[in-house]
């Protein structure tokens, strides 16, 4: 069974487009809103959209995300309810959905729960961020046994080693972390990232999308000549922190980034 | 058998929680330490502070009008209270900050809650002449003045926490948070049996010189070994030597705040279940959809949501017992032991004499009960003043 995902890569290849990847977190500001966010985003050019479900602790997250988790919390937004808004939507809006989080809010749901509904919601894939492959073992059994792909992490500290044990369990594509640092830092160098991106490739035929510190069009454009595709959040987020219309500038913050994108690789 | 296991298990607790970024600073900690574990000449270095520099062995102390007063058991205290810096914190720092500077990591990090781990790890930091940062949760910064002034003196930086609930387990996350930025030239230092493998085996090992000690100056068999639990280090330091003889009582106390129908405690053994944060599968206290709830305790020490994985294990192999003593109960004996012995405990260590008061006059005379007097109060003295009712 080849996943969305495994398809939307293999299209984009084809047409020679790199993918476009927003993020936002769920329920900020409250989850009607990001039923109509998810919306806009499709059809500003988002190639896979990716959720983040909130946690009372997110230790790999920046102060902007950070403030997104807890406004969504605030308004008690759950996973069970994440899961409800993603049926909803999937009657509009047929881009694949990743949900991106923390393992507790998992774990407590029940792991065969969660696969069970999260493929009957319309989940395609799911990313743990603090799940490395060691311990990802029995979540990633659940989750092949209904097709859902399970996204890794690959970062500039992996080694060879890390970069092999990655690759034996990821589907989908690899989610390379531009830097050493928590979501919404600064991008660093493109020299050492291209390195990095050509010493996983030597080890997975799995495309790889960029992440972390991504917040202008044209650093996304540079990021998309080095990866598949590239991963927009804190900026985004943000974007829809200080807006007072954030459907609107979803929109039309993530219009930009599409119209950069699509221009380069005609 | 040894545990952890060799991916950092005790039993099915523990493990290795965290962003794929951490990864390879863990392999690299627990390789350095695997190492320097064996190795004479880092032991003999730990020694020789241990007893020039801390102080070490501290006393084993007999309660003699306190076990009087309660007419059962024979209480007997051991003195981390005598700890340079004031508490067992110190133990863990300078084997930890001794191995960041084996690792060559010149830069110093670590999380605290009321200030005694932050403290600890300032002394060790300046004695060792390396950077050393801290972060406090700002309730917490607020709370307890007088020790982020010590860290100030001692030559350490005090970056307070707004994220959260503003307290220990959000200076945990922020901590975290710059090991992953800094992680090529920075060393975190985690203050109990908690966080990923390999933190919660190397901290209670460089605790364990408390049960060592312990085992050596009573001569014999101890019949009960009493703690309090916030993440667990005094306690595992205690505990530990003794796991293996089934004789020996363990009984681990946590805080049981305003009581634990009230909602407001910070019991995570006697009322949470497991769930992953920090690092580690352990006792949690968290709601049903995942997400860690507030805690309470009057001892800022103790007032954290998670346990260290070890104290998950003890529980569900019930080879030690967890119980809980309320705010109350606590000051009651903070006061008792005051005045009946000329010690006055930090609040944390309070809570397992509490429960001392309440075991010993059940006990008959012959049996040996060991307290892990864990820390002084001097730094507790404002929050007593408060809950007596007086003005300084």
């Amino acid at each position: 069974m080849t996943s969305k995902i495994t398809q939307l890569f293999a299209t984009l290849k084809k047409e020679q487009r790199k993918a476009l990847i927003p993020f936002i977190t769920a329920g900020d500001p409250d989850l009607a809103t990001t039923k109509r966010l998810i919306q806009a985003l499709a059809n500003a050019g988002a190639d896979l959209i990716e959720l983040g479900v909130p946690f009372s602790d997110p230790m790999a997250d920046g102060p902007v995300i950070q403030r997104a988790d807890e406004r969504a919390l605030a308004h008690g937004t759950t996973l069970r309810k994440i899961l409800k808004l993603v049926k909803d939507v999937r009657s509009q809006v047929s881009t694949p959905i990743l949900l991106m989080g923390y393992y507790n809010p998992i774990l407590a749901y029940g792991l065969k729960s969660y696969a069970r509904d999260a493929r009957q919601a319309g989940v395609d894939a799911t990313l743990v961020v603090d799940l490395p492959p060691e311990a990802a073992g029995p979540l990633n059994r659940e989750l092949r046994r209904v097709g859902i792909d399970l996204i890794f992490l690959l970062t500039p500290t992996s080694d060879e080693a890390r970069i092999r044990l990655v690759s034996r369990q990821a589907r989908g594509f690899v989610y390379f972390v531009s830097m050493t640092g928590v979501t919404g830092g600064a991008l660093q160098g493109a020299k050492e990232i291209r390195r990095k991106i050509r010493e996983i490739r030597r080890h997975t035929s799995l495309p790889v999308a960029i992440g972390f510190g991504i917040s202008h069009p044209q650093q996304a454009r540079k990021m998309a000549e080095l990866a598949d595709g590239v991963v927009v959040g804190s900026a985004l987020v943000r974007a829809l922190e200080i807006s007072g219309k954030p459907v609107k500038a979803a929109g039309d913050f993530l219009a930009k980034f599409s119209k950069v994108l699509r221009k380069n690789q005609g | 058998m040894t545990l952890p296991n060799k991916q950092g298990y005790f039993g099915s607790y523990g493990g290795q929680f965290v962003a794929e970024t951490l990864m390879p600073a863990l392999k690299e900690l627990e390789q350095a330490y695997q190492h320097f574990s064996r190795d004479k000449k880092f032991q003999q270095e730990i020694r020789y502070y241990q007893k020039n520099y801390i102080g070490r062995p501290t006393p084993l102390y007999r309660a003699k009008r306190l076990s009087d007063t309660l007419g059962g058991a024979e209480i007997w205290l051991k003195r981390e209270d005598l700890c340079h810096t004031g508490a067992h914190k110190v133990n863990n720092t300078l084997g930890q900050c001794l191995l960041a500077q084996r690792m060559g990591k010149k830069r110093v990090i670590a999380e605290t809650g009321a200030g005694q781990h932050g403290v600890a790890t300032a002394t060790m930091t300046a004695l060792l002449g390396q950077s050393c940062e801290v972060y406090m949760g700002d309730e917490d910064v607020h709370r307890q003045s007088l020790n982020v002034f010590r860290m100030k003196l001692l030559g350490s930086k005090v970056i307070p926490v707004h994220s959260g609930t503003k307290t220990l387990k959000d200076a945990l996350n922020e901590a975290l948070r710059d090991w992953i930025t800094n992680i090529r030239t920075t060393f975190y230092c985690i203050g109990s049996v908690a966080g990923p493998h390999p933190y919660p085996m190397m901290v209670r090992d460089f605790q364990a010189v408390i049960g060592k000690e312990t085992k050596r100056q009573l001569r014999g068999r101890p019949d009960y070994l009493i703690a309090c639990v916030g993440g667990g280090s005094n306690a595992m330091g205690l505990f530990h030597p003794f796991v293996k003889d089934n004789k020996v009582k363990l009984i681990g106390v946590e805080a049981a705040g305003e009581g634990i129908r009230s909602g407001r405690h910070a019991a995570t053994l006697s009322a949470g279940r497991p769930g992953v944060l920090h690092g580690a599968f352990s006792y949690l206290q968290q709601d049903l959809n995942g997400q860690v709830i507030p805690t309470h305790s009057i001892s800022a020490g103790l007032d954290y949501p998670g346990v260290g994985p070890e104290h998950s294990f003890l529980k569900e192999t019930k080879r030690a017992t967890y119980v809980s003593i309320t705010d109350r109960e606590a000051m009651d004996a903070f006061k008792i032991l005051s005045e009946t012995e000329g010690i006055i405990p930090a609040i944390e260590s309070a809570h397992a004499v509490a429960y001392a008061l309440h075991l010993a006059p059940k006990l008959s005379r012959s049996k040996r009960v060991v307290v892990n007097l864990s820390g002084r109060g001097d730094k507790d003295i404002g929050t007593a003043a408060d809950y007596f009712g007086v003005k300084l």
